[in-house]
């Protein structure tokens, strides 16, 4: 038997240790923060060892009472003899009862639980003999197997064409379900070649960092760990429990990309979890190691929500996909009018944090101001020229500083130029070039880069234009600049792609926004240039098109991470025609509107 | 009378009877508007609000309407997604904790018209609060660009753009014209007053006879963002209703501006009242 010791050779450090023990064997229990706080206990999946959680451990420590465990025959904890049998459910509820009440006697504890950790919590949160020693529990990628048995049953007895595809579509991510229900061979497999490359799998397929994780551990653990699947799975999916409702409030977060869960799985679960909370995550099945930050930020905030006993406090904003965006931080250029304006209030209604960034001040701190009532948990407004680079990189600086890393970046902000390409002169051309073209350029590579950094993806949009494919003779300067921007995104989204950064290119079309009163006319008096200005705008003003549904578009590109999106139905027009018939929209460019 | 802004009119203690007439019937439409606003409680229905308006009015009298009282309760407000003018008709949408909602009521008492609009909040909800506070600037502005003479059109321009500014959109876009304005004016009383989708046929026919009139000598007696209001402010009295939307919540006022053909720049133009809930509202607010 391992001796009790104070620091380990794992990836937890600061982490006081000590053994629990329960039903014959020993568990090693990791606790970091301090004891004075509410309890957060992590506990892992398979085939992992507690020091899947070590990012996310470190940033709920400040904030929280943080417990992690080895569950048994996992990492540095014991294995029950014999093996068979010794991994059931009700054993494993007995484990936590037994850790719960070592290192947090008197109150309740936070539970979250990824993948088999998740599996086991369902149990916990669930069955009678742990009630009131749970005050919430955030599930991550880990059905109830009572739930999945009743979802298996409902989609058998009645197989409509949509409901036996779901099945299909689960059957064949569970493969792994199968193979290792087979004997010996899963165990000879993992201590032999697949332990060895299981670690580079990861990375290569799950886009794990590398670093402490997995541990030296890893093949004794998956074939311990494969009890779990031997134990539970076959009884519990034949005769699912008919009262697995839980007893807590429930945090569910689903990551979109999930190779071996369906998101289907959790269609029903209000039934069983009367206080839901639902989040979902761009990202693959090891989020715990993938996206620590957005983890810490959504445990966090559930916990404490929980912790403030306010049952009419929302944790979820109430605006459209506040399930995704609830508490990122979003930075939008060009936002103090607009569609900028309109995308930060979009942002701020999902429940983000948002940076409204231009050049007016006013008009950023009242967008700021207004995104904080309407839903926004902080807003911020910021004064920076997009074009000046140094302006840039300081208000990126201080953005990392200050408020963390972006998560999803608007570049809007943008000028308008319109005048025959004889009459444009280079400093007009230098002009719009500076804000549209080098605007996006500097903010994609400042803001880009820091996210590339934290390698916890993210999300880049670009606002090009309609313009962007449909070629016109009043535009040559903007149009052109917008389709640098179209290429420019195009490109990038193929460089980030790896790193789970997906970076969209929106073409609104005409919209009815400020863009016309500021536009240049080159080639014309002051005068006549007010007066086209006036007639564009009232011109835009007729066709009316709201900036609040370009805003919408926005929001649904960053969610189904489109490369280009054209808004407008005369924008999807002439994206269709720049495909299919170009030749007509080139005839169409001669065409020169009066104004 | 409470003289609190710089909108108050220079004759507000002496004004003319026709114009005590019009103020008098102001005070009442108000005055129901308050009175059913207290009543509000969730589950009451927009129809069941606009009938409370109706029946309080004609208990003191009132016979026949410019047009008849409307309520709109929650996004309605705001107009969201309104298309046709049917909408703008009370439903059976209920009241709930935190919404916001608007009265709006336009009776006819002893010939004289009032037209009203009464934004309240059933509860708190601080997007509603900020809108009502914004709508003083709307006042103000109104008020001194009438003065300077401007063309209504040019004024609608400026309410437009500070509204653009404050981030909210023109929700007074989707009334019939995209109307700010319209004029009000005496009515003769009949014994027999019908209404003709919700309008009072009395005043339709007032209107008409003014755009009739209007028409020969260039001007309208609806302010639009139109040609047809590319006009200096014609004297009369003018019903003002700036509306303010703010995805899915929206708040206004609805008021008589009167317009005289005066010199002096102070009494070309003035509120008809300065004792109004809303410009108590913000009284209240810069004293505390």
């Amino acid at each position: 038997m391992q001796q009790p010791a104070v620091g380990s050779g794992t990836g937890l450090d600061g982490a006081r240790e000590r053994w629990v023990p329960t039903g014959g064997i020993e568990l090693c229990v990791a606790e970091l923060g301090d004891p004075a706080r509410p309890t957060v206990m992590l506990v892992h999946g398979y085939p992992d060892s507690k020091e899947v959680w070590s990012e996310v451990a470190r940033g709920l420590a400040d904030r929280f009472h943080v417990v992690l465990y080895d569950v048994r025959g996992c990492g540095r904890s014991t294995a029950p003899q014999p093996l068979r049998g010794g991994f059931t459910l009700e054993k494993l509820t007995d484990d936590f009862l037994a850790v719960a009440d070592a290192v947090s006697p008197d109150r309740p504890v936070h539970v979250v639980g990824h993948d088999w950790g998740s599996v086991q919590a369902w149990e916990f949160a669930t069955v009678r003999r742990t009630e009131g020693r749970i005050a919430s529990f955030t599930s991550l990628s880990g059905p109830s197997l009572d739930h999945f048995g009743h979802w298996i049953k409902k989609r058998m007895a009645r197989p409509t064409p949509r409901r036996a595809a779901q099945l299909l579509n689960q059957s064949a991510k569970s493969w792994y379900v199968y193979l290792l229900h087979t004997p010996v061979l899963p165990e000879l497999a993992w201590k032999g070649p697949l332990g060895t490359r299981w670690p580079k799998i990861l990375q290569r397929v799950e886009k794990v960092p590398g670093g402490d994780y997995p541990t030296a551990s890893l093949p004794t653990d998956a074939a311990h760990g494969a009890w779990l699947y031997r134990d539970n799975v076959l009884p519990r999916l034949r005769r699912p429990r008919t009262d697995a409702y839980a007893h807590c409030p429930v945090q569910l977060i689903t990551p979109t990309g999930d190779a071996f869960l369906s998101q289907r799985l959790y269609d029903d679960l209000e039934q069983w979890a009367p206080q839901l909370v639902r989040r979902t995550l761009p990202a693959k099945h090891w989020v715990p190691r993938t996206r620590p930050d957005q983890l810490v930020s959504w445990i966090g905030e559930f916990v404490t929500a929980k912790e403030e006993g306010d049952p009419a406090k929302r944790v979820v904003a109430s605006g459209p996909h506040a399930d995704r965006f609830g508490g990122q931080l979003v930075l939008v250029t060009g936002a103090a009018g607009g569609i900028g304006r309109a995308t930060a209030f979009a942002f701020a209604e999902a429940g983000a944090r948002i940076i409204a960034v231009d050049r007016d001040a006013e008009g950023a701190a009242r967008t700021a101001e207004m995104s904080r009532l309407i839903g926004a948990p902080a807003a911020w407004a910021e004064v920076a020229d997009v074009s000046d680079e140094a302006a840039m990189e300081k208000l990126a600086d201080k953005v990392d500083a200050e408020y963390g890393t972006v998560d999803v970046l608007v570049n809007n902000a943008g000028i308008g130029l319109s005048g025959a390409f004889l009459q444009t002169s280079a400093e007009d051309w230098k002009k719009v070039l500076d804000v549209n073209l080098w605007g996006v350029i500097h903010g994609c590579r400042i803001f880009g880069k820091r996210m590339a950094d934290r390698g916890q993806g993210g999300h880049i949009v670009n606002i090009a234009s309609a313009a962007a494919f449909q070629p016109s003779r009043v535009l040559p300067a903007y149009s052109t600049s917008k389709a640098a921007v179209l290429m420019l995104s195009e490109c990038l989204r193929a460089e980030l792609a790896g790193q789970g950064i997906g970076v969209s290119a929106i073409c609104p079309g005409l919209v009815n926004t400020g863009i016309t009163t500021t536009a240049r006319f080159t080639g014309v008096s002051a005068d006549e240039e007010k007066r086209r200005q006036a007639k564009a705008a009232r011109m835009y003003g007729l066709r009316n098109y709201p900036p609040e549904k370009v805003a919408d578009a926005i929001l649904r590109a960053v969610v189904r991470n489109q490369a280009v999106v054209p808004v407008t139905p005369e924008a999807r027009g002439a994206h269709l025609m720049s495909r299919f018939a170009p030749r007509a929209l080139r005839a169409l460019a001669r065409f020169e509107p009066r104004l | 009378m409470a003289s609190v802004t710089s909108a108050t009119s220079p004759r507000a203690g002496e004004l003319p009877a026709g114009l005590r007439g019009f103020r008098e019937v102001q005070r009442l439409a108000y005055a129901c508007a308050e009175a059913v606003a207290a009543q509000l409680r969730p589950g009451i229905t927009e129809r069941a609000a606009a009938r409370m308006q109706r029946e309080w009015l004609r208990e003191r009298g009132v016979r026949d309407w410019f047009h008849l009282p409307f309520a709109w309760f929650g996004d309605r407000t705001a107009f969201v997604n309104f298309r046709v003018p049917l909408q703008f008709f009370p439903t059976h949408r209920e009241l709930e904790p935190g919404m916001p909602f608007i009265l709006d009521m336009a009776p006819i008492h002893r010939g004289y018209t009032a037209d009203i609009g009464y934004s309240g909040c059933l509860g708190l909800n601080p997007v509603h609060d900020r809108l009502l506070a914004d709508l003083e600037a709307h006042r103000e502005l109104i008020l001194r660009e009438v003065r300077e003479r401007r063309p209504l059109r040019e004024i609608y321009e400026d309410v437009d753009r500070l509204m653009a500014r404050q981030g909210y959109a023109n929700r007074h876009r989707a009334y019939p014209f995209g109307v700010i304005a319209h004029k009000v004016d005496r009515v003769r009383q009949r014994r027999w007053s019908p209404t003709l989708f919700g309008f009072g046929t009395q005043s339709l026919k007032g209107l008409a006879s003014d755009a009739l009139h209007g028409h020969r000598d260039g001007w309208s007696p609806l302010w639009s963002p139109y040609t047809f209001s590319d006009h200096p402010p014609q004297p009369g009295l003018w019903a003002v209703e700036p509306h303010l939307g703010f995805r899915g919540t929206g708040a206004k006022f609805e008021e008589i501006l009167v317009v005289t053909d005066s010199k002096d720049p102070q009494e070309s133009a003035f509120w008809l009242d300065d004792d109004l809930p809303h410009v108590r509202r913000w009284q209240e607010e810069k004293t505390a």
